[in-house]
């Protein structure tokens, strides 16, 4: 069970609204991929259409709405897209998006600090999206953030875990949960990411442009249930540690 | 704002030691084969118990090579210097206890300078200040009075005296405080009143609480440890691992320090209610190192000569020598009340070229006041 600000989750798998070639398929996928927390984006729906052909396909009573902020491009438009989806959506839950680079979609760190800082104040759940920043994300934690969610690889790009060893310190320092964001192109990309110890990952376009989103879903959520097994057993790397023993013996001196 | 205490009161001395004493060879080849993720506390807990005693040299290896890895051969040296003997609080085990009849002294200010000339000659850069607890004359106003004065002669101070408040450590940082030193002695709470029965330190969770003011302070460095032979020092030791890892999470800009003070001899003393051999001090060191990586371990001159010369390669990566431990030992007052009796009597130049022999570099200076 996965625990974020006041809320428990059974499944790790969080995932994405777009790309999908329509709202049906969408809904079939997300459902095969058993996730509770589906992200949406802001500037794709309708916030004044009570039909929305987004958000109609979402009313499930286990799914549980993460509205993003993608499309703003500093601290300011996004505090005022998180009080907008507040109102609309009834949730005080945001994922921070804030890149102004259109190109690469990179996240700004100094933007992200700066609305996380304002926003735990006004009473939101903040998850951020950042680069694998080990200084960013526990500078996050000390602005109230209740998750981090740290990139893979560059969005959309389905190159998997390239930032690995930044993960891996994000990981073993964060005191808040770690969703690896961004980058997971396949089953064994998630499965990894949960292997070192994330406490969940976010897929979007590595389902939604998959042949068969609905079996793909299905096998990322197998994949993600698998990882994290796998670090609840305790990977064991033999080499590594069992190694063979020098001919002089560091501890004789105390025989 | 929460604190180390809220995690503490979650958890029993007695399942702790229980689960400690559980472990297995399974346990301890698993926590030596580690996977991808940082070791764990469970892996800790298994390191330093009795079934972890046969893989003894394995354990060492992983430790030095660990210790290279992240610090290179190279030693940081330190000295203590003893302001003062005055003490208002009773400890069972130490000789500033204010039970003990002995003559108490403050070190003055000329008398301070005349120790840091005879110091610095033997090339410290790097000097730890002592005192026993005794606010009516060490307060925060006689800190920042000495810190002043020494200032402008070393790279780096560091203080180990009675807990002061948050406001007090605020006070103090500007003066050039780089590290502070605070040993729980022990984390058995009932225990911990027996041991205090007297004075401001019988305040547990005080004391307890301390580090997190440390680290709210912004104090560069802080110092963790228990004095060995109090209670069981595998229990100890882990409740001293689960304050470590808590205080890196949270205070994630300081460095930290673990040092491994064994109960010595000193004037009216107490037996070492739990002994610890060479081989366990040994075996708690690399268990440190191997579920941190970045932990700063510290040896002092309680240990013997042989003992040190050894554990510099199995983890160790401070040492202080040619230490006094009685205000004004180096040249002012030899004869005055030591805390404890050292063990390793060699001068710091001694151990300097006792380090050079092994290929280890002794570093006087690691830290510059102006950067504070």
């Amino acid at each position: 069970m996965l625990k974020i600000a006041d809320k428990i989750f059974s499944s790790r798998l969080f995932t994405g609204t777009g790309k999908f070639s329509s709202a049906l398929e969408m809904e079939a996928a997300l459902l095969a991929s058993g996730s509770e927390l589906v992200t949406v984006a802001l500037k794709r729906v309708d916030l004044n259409a009570g039909d929305d052909d987004i958000l109609k396909h979402l009313k499930h009573a286990h799914i549980n709405l993460l509205p993003n902020t993608s499309g703003v491009r500093n601290a300011k438009e996004a505090v005022f897209a998180a009080q907008m989806a507040r109102e609309a959506l009834e949730t005080n839950w945001v994922k921070l998006e804030i890149h102004p680079d259109p190109k690469y979609l990179m996240p700004d760190p100094i933007e992200t600090l700066k609305a996380t800082e304002e926003l735990a104040k006004l009473g939101f759940i903040v998850l951020p999206y950042v680069h694998a920043d080990p200084v960013l994300c526990k500078r996050l934690e000390d602005a109230g953030t209740s998750a981090v969610m740290p990139l893979g690889s560059p969005i959309g790009s389905n190159k998997g875990l390239k930032t690995i060893d930044f993960l891996e310190i994000i990981i073993a320092q964060s005191k808040v949960p770690v969703i690896v964001d961004a980058g997971i192109g396949a089953p064994s990309d998630a499965a990894k990411a949960m292997e070192i110890g994330a406490d969940a990952v976010l897929v979007n376009t590595a389902i939604a442009v998959a042949g068969n989103p609905g079996l793909m879903a299905g096998a990322f959520k197998m994949a993600v249930m698998a990882g994290r097994m796998a670090f609840e057993a305790r990977l064991g790397k033999v080499s590594a540690g069992m190694q063979a023993l020098g001919s002089s013996p560091l501890t004789s001196f105390l025989d | 704002m929460g604190s180390f205490n809220d995690i503490f009161k979650a958890c029993s001395w007695e399942e702790t030691s229980n689960s400690i004493y559980a472990k297995t060879s399974a346990d301890v080849e698993r926590a030596l084969a580690w996977g991808t993720a940082k070791r764990t506390l469970e892996d800790f807990k298994a390191l330093l118990s009795p079934a972890a005693a046969p893989y003894l040299e394995q354990m060492a290896e992983i430790s030095r090579q660990l210790t290279l890895k992240r610090f290179g051969r190279v030693l940081q040296m330190y000295v203590p210097l003893y302001l003062s003997n005055e003490c208002n609080n009773i400890c069972t085990y130490c000789g500033f206890s204010y039970d003990n009849k002995v003559r108490r002294k403050t070190l003055s200010p000329i008398e301070i300078m005349q120790e840091v000339a005879a110091i610095k000659e033997m090339g410290f850069d790097h000097v730890l200040l002592v005192t026993g607890e005794a606010s009516q004359s060490v307060h925060t106003a006689y800190f920042k009075q000495v810190l002043e004065l020494i200032r402008p002669h070393f790279a780096q101070i560091s203080m180990e005296v009675q807990p002061l408040d948050l406001a007090d450590y605020e006070e103090l940082r500007p003066y050039g405080l780089n590290t502070v030193l605070v040993y729980q002695e022990t984390y058995h709470q009932e225990d911990y009143k027996k041991h205090h029965p007297r004075g401001k330190k019988s305040n547990f969770l005080y004391r307890l609480e301390t580090p997190d003011r440390l680290g709210q302070a912004g104090i560069h460095k802080i110092g963790l440890g228990v004095l060995i032979g109090l209670e069981d020092w595998r229990t100890d030791s882990f409740f001293t691992a689960l304050h470590l890892d808590y205080l890196e999470k949270t205070y994630w800009q300081s460095k930290y320090s673990i040092s491994f003070p064994r109960l010595r001899p000193f004037s009216g003393g107490l037996e070492p209610k739990v002994a610890m051999s060479d081989r366990e001090l040994v075996q708690l060191i690399c268990a440190y190192r191997l579920f941190n990586e970045e932990v700063e371990l510290s040896i002092s001159t309680r240990e013997s000569q042989v003992f040190r010369d050894n554990i510099i390669k199995l983890g160790i990566t401070a040492m202080s020598a040619g230490s006094k431990t009685n205000p004004g030992g180096y040249v002012v007052e030899p004869a005055s009340l030591e805390q404890f009796e050292i063990s390793d009597e060699r001068s710091a130049k001694e151990i300097a070229a006792m380090l050079a022999q092994q290929g280890y570099e002794a570093v006087w200076k690691d830290w510059d006041n102006s950067l504070v």
